[in-house]
C-alpha cells in the first residue's frame, strides 16, 4: 500500500497486505494471517525441493542487482561438510529507498519466516540479519519478534519440533551505507571495518567467516514463504504477459516532489506513467516533474517521457534508459536546480566511499568538487568535459560499484539535462563581463 | 586536555548485565571479533560516547588491540569519539530530502537551539545538530534522528514544536 495512504485498488498486496496492522506485528496475530505455515511446511521439503521452487517462480533479488533468487542458492552445495551462512541485507541506505524498513517495522515475523526458509535451502543453521543502525524501531521490533520466535520454539535446535537447526540473529550497523555493499556486509558483521573484498572467491565459495554464504534482501526474502505456500506459478502471474523475466509483486518507495510519497505495491511490470499520476497523485500543485530516479539514486536519471514510457520491471527500466535498482523512486519537479542535486548525489557518494580505490576516493571527491563549483557560479565549459572524463575513469575499474553509482547521475545528467549545466556556467559568464569591464 | 582523554578513571562496562549480554552476544558467532560491532553498541548505550578507556577494555575481551578497535569505530560514522549533547539531533540533506526542502529545517534547527553552527554544541549544552545522509525514511520528509529516536516529517516551523518536546 502507499502507506501512510490507504490502499490503492490497483495495488497488488502481497508482501505489505499487513502494513499498518497493529496487530500483525506479533507472533499470534502474524499466526493468525497465516504466518509460519509456510516454515512448517519447508522443514519437512529437502532443500533442493525449495530452491526449485523458488528458481520456478522467476523471483529475482530485490537488493539493486536483480539476480535470479533461486540460481543464486543453487550455488550453495548442502551437505558439504563446512557451515553455510545466510545473510539478510536489511542496511537499505541507497537513498531514496524505505522499503525494507516498513516490512520490518510491520511483519517483522515474515522476515525472520524468510529467513529460516533461505537458510534451510542453502544448508545454513544460522542466518544473521544486518540492520542499519538507524533503524531503531525495526530493531527493536525484529528483536523482540526474535524473542517470541524462540520462545515458541520456531527458531532454535529444534525448529518447529522437527529436530532441525535454524538460528536468526539480528545484528545492528552502525552507520555506514557502503556495508549495503554485500562483501563490506560480511566484513562489518565479522567486526572489521567496511570494505567490500576483491571477487572471486565470491560469498557462495568463501563468504562470511569464509564460509559458503548467501546474502540476501529483505524483501526478497519476504517473497519467499508466499511463494512456498502458493506455488512458482502463482507467483509468475504477477507480471506483464509477454515478459516472463519480471515475475512477482515489488514495493517501490517514492519520494522527493510528489503528491503521495510512500510505498506502494505492484505487480512487476506495471504502467510507470499510471503508477506516477494514479497512484500517487501526480505532481505538487502547480507544478511539473523535471526528472525521475525510479531505483535509488545509483540508478540513471530519466526524463519524463522515458518515466512515463517504462513498464516497471527489470527489463522495461533498461529499455528506457534506467534500472529497476531499489525501486526507490525520487521525483524531482521544475522548481529545483537539478544540477544541485546531482552535486548533491555526488556528495554522498564521497563521503559514503570507503577509500580503498583511488578512482572511487580521489573521483567522488573531484566530481563533487567541481559540481559545487558550478553550482556555486564559478564553472567553466571544460568543466563538463572534465566531469566525464572523471566519470569514465570511475566506471568499471573499482572493487565495488559504488564508484560506478557516482558517475551515474553525473553521466546521464549530462546526457539528458546538459542545458542545466550549462545555464549554470552561461550565468557566471554574464556576470563576469561587466566585471572584467570595471 | 582534548575532550576525548576524560580526566576521569575508566570504570568498566562490562560488569554484571552488560557483561552476561555480552556473553549471550558471544554464543551467535563463531569468532570473538564478530561481536565487536554489538559491544560497542553496548558501550555507547551505558555511556553515550566510545572513550578510548573504553576501546582498550573492549579490545581485551575480544582478544584484538586496541588499535585495532580503533580502526573499527572510527569507520563507522553512528560511534560516538567524543562525548555529544543532551539532544544530539541527526538531519538528513541528501538529494531526496533536499529537493523537500531539508536545507531549510537544518537552518531553522540551528536557529532555533542556538547552535548558530553544524556540529557545534549550543551554549547550553543541550543541543547538537549535524547534517547526515540518507536515513532510509526518505518518504518522510523531513526525517531527522534524536539520539536513538527517529521523527519523521519535520518542518522549519515545527521545529520550535518538536524542541520543546523534548525537553
Ligand atoms: C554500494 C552498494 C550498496 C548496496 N546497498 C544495499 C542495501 O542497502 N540493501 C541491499 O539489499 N542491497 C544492497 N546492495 C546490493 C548487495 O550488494 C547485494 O547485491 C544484495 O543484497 C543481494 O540480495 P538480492 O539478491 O536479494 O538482491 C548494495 C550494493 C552496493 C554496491
Ligand atoms: S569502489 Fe569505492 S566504495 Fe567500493 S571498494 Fe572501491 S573505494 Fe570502496
Ligand atoms: S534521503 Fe533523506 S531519508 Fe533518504
Amino acid at each position: 500500500m502507499g502507506f501512510p495512504h490507504k490502499p490503492h485498488e490497483r495495488e497488488a498486496l502481497v508482501l505489505s497486505k499487513h502494513f499498518g496492522e497493529q496487530e500483525a506485528i506479533g507472533l499470534d496475530g502474524w499466526r493468525k494471517r497465516g504466518g509460519y505455515v509456510a516454515l512448517q511446511k519447508a522443514l519437512t521439503m529437502t532443500p533442493a525441493e525449495i530452491v526449485q521452487i523458488v528458481k520456478d517462480s522467476g523471483l529475482r533479488g530485490r537488493g539493486g542487482a536483480g539476480f535470479p533468487t533461486g540460481v543464486k542458492w543453487s550455488f550453495m552445495k548442502p551437505g558439504d561438510g563446512k557451515p553455510h551462512y545466510l545473510c539478510c541485507n536489511a542496511d537499505e541506505s541507497e537513498p531514496g529507498t524505505f522499503k525494507d524498513r516498513e516490512i520490518m517495522r510491520w511483519t517483522p515475523h515474515a522476515l525472520l519466516e524468510g529467513c529460516a526458509i533461505g537458510a534451510y535451502a542453502i544448508g545454513a543453521e544460522v542466518a544473521y540479519v544486518y540492520i542499519r543502525g538507524e533503524y531503531t524501531e525495526a530493531l527493536d521490533k525484529m528483536n523482540a519478534a526474535c524473542k517470541e520466535a524462540y520462545a515458541a520454539g520456531i527458531l532454535g535446535t529444534n525448529a518447529m519440533g522437527t529436530g532441525k537447526t535454524v538460528h536468526v540473529y539480528v545484528h545492528k550497523g552502525a552507520g555506514a551505507y557502503i556495508c549495503g555493499e554485500e562483501t563490506a556486509l560480511m566484513n562489518s558483521l565479522e567486526g572489521r571495518r567496511g570494505n567490500p573484498r576483491i571477487k572471486p572467491p565470491f560469498p557462495a565459495v568463501a563468504g562470511l567467516f569464509g564460509q559458503p554464504t548467501t546474502i540476501n534482501n529483505v524483501e526478497t526474502l519476504v517473497a519467499v514463504p508466499h511463494i512456498l505456500n502458493n506455488g512458482a506459478d502463482w507467483y509468475k502471474k504477477f507480471g506483464r504477459p509477454d515478459n516472463p523475466k519480471s515475475t512477482g509483486t515489488k514495493l517501490f518507495s517514492v519520494c522527493g516532489n510528489i503528491t503521495r510519497p510512500g510505498n506502494y505495491e505492484v505487480p512487476l511490470g506495471f504502467p510507470f506513467k499510471d503508477f506516477l499520476y494514479d497512484l500517487c497523485g501526480g505532481p505538487l500543485k502547480g507544478r511539473k516533474f523535471k526528472a525521475i530516479i525510479p531505483g535509488g539514486i545509483s540508478v540513471p536519471i530519466q526524463t519524463v517521457a522515458e518515466a512515463e514510457n517504462s513498464p516497471m520491471d527489470y527489463e522495461g527500466f533498461v529499455a528506457n534508459g534506467t534500472m529497476l535498482g531499489s525501486g526507490g523512486v525520487i521525483v524531482i519537479d521544475d522548481a529545483q536546480n537539478l544540477v544541485k542535486q546531482i552535486a548533491r548525489a555526488a556528495r554522498f557518494f564521497a563521503h559514503e566511499s570507503c577509500a580503498q580505490c583511488t578512482q572511487c576516493r580521489e573521483g567522488t571527491a573531484w566530481t563533487t568538487k567541481i559540481l559545487e563549483r558550478i553550482v556555486a557560479g564559478d564553472g567553466t565549459p571544460e568543466d563538463l568535459d572534465t566531469l566525464l572524463e572523471i566519470a569514465d575513469n570511475m566506471t568499471g575499474k573499482t572493487i565495488c560499484v559504488l564508484s560506478d553509482s557516482c558517475a551515474t547521475p553525473v553521466v546521464s545528467g549530462l546526457q539528458k539535462f546538459r542545458g542545466d549545466f550549462e545555464a549554470l556556467i552561461k550565468k557566471k559568464r554574464v556576470h563576469m563581463v561587466p566585471a572584467q569591464v570595471a | 586536555m582534548s575532550a576525548h582523554l576524560s580526566t576521569e578513571p575508566h570504570t568498566p562496562v562490562f560488569t554484571g548485565a552488560r557483561r552476561a549480554e555480552l556473553d549471550e552476544l558471544l554464543t551467535r558467532y563463531p569468532t570473538k571479533m564478530a561481536a565487536l560491532l554489538p559491544a560497542l553498541w553496548i558501550v555507547q548505550e551505558a555511556r553515550g560516547w566510545v572513550s578510548t578507556d573504553a576501546m582498550a577494555e573492549v579490545a581485551e575481551l575480544l582478544d584484538l588491540t586496541p588499535a585495532y578497535v580503533k580502526g573499527v569505530v572510527t569507520f563507522y560514522t553512528m560511534y560516538h569519539q567524543h562525548p555529544v549533547a543532551k539532544h544530539f539531533i541527526q538531519v538528513c540533506t541528501t538529494s531526496p530530502c533536499n529537493v523537500c526542502g531539508a536545507e531549510d529545517v537544518v537552518k531553522s534547527l540551528l536557529k532555533h537551539t542556538g547552535c548558530g553552527e553544524l556540529g557545534v554544541q549550543s551554549p547550553d549544552g543541550k543541543y547538537q545538530v549535524i547534517e547526515v545522509e540518507c536515513l532510509g525514511a526518505c518518504g518522510f520528509n523531513t526525517p531527522l534522528m534524536v539520539n536513538e529516536k527517529f521523527i519523521e516529517s519535520v518542518t522549519p516551523e515545527t521545529v520550535p514544536e518538536l524542541l520543546a518536546s523534548l525537553g
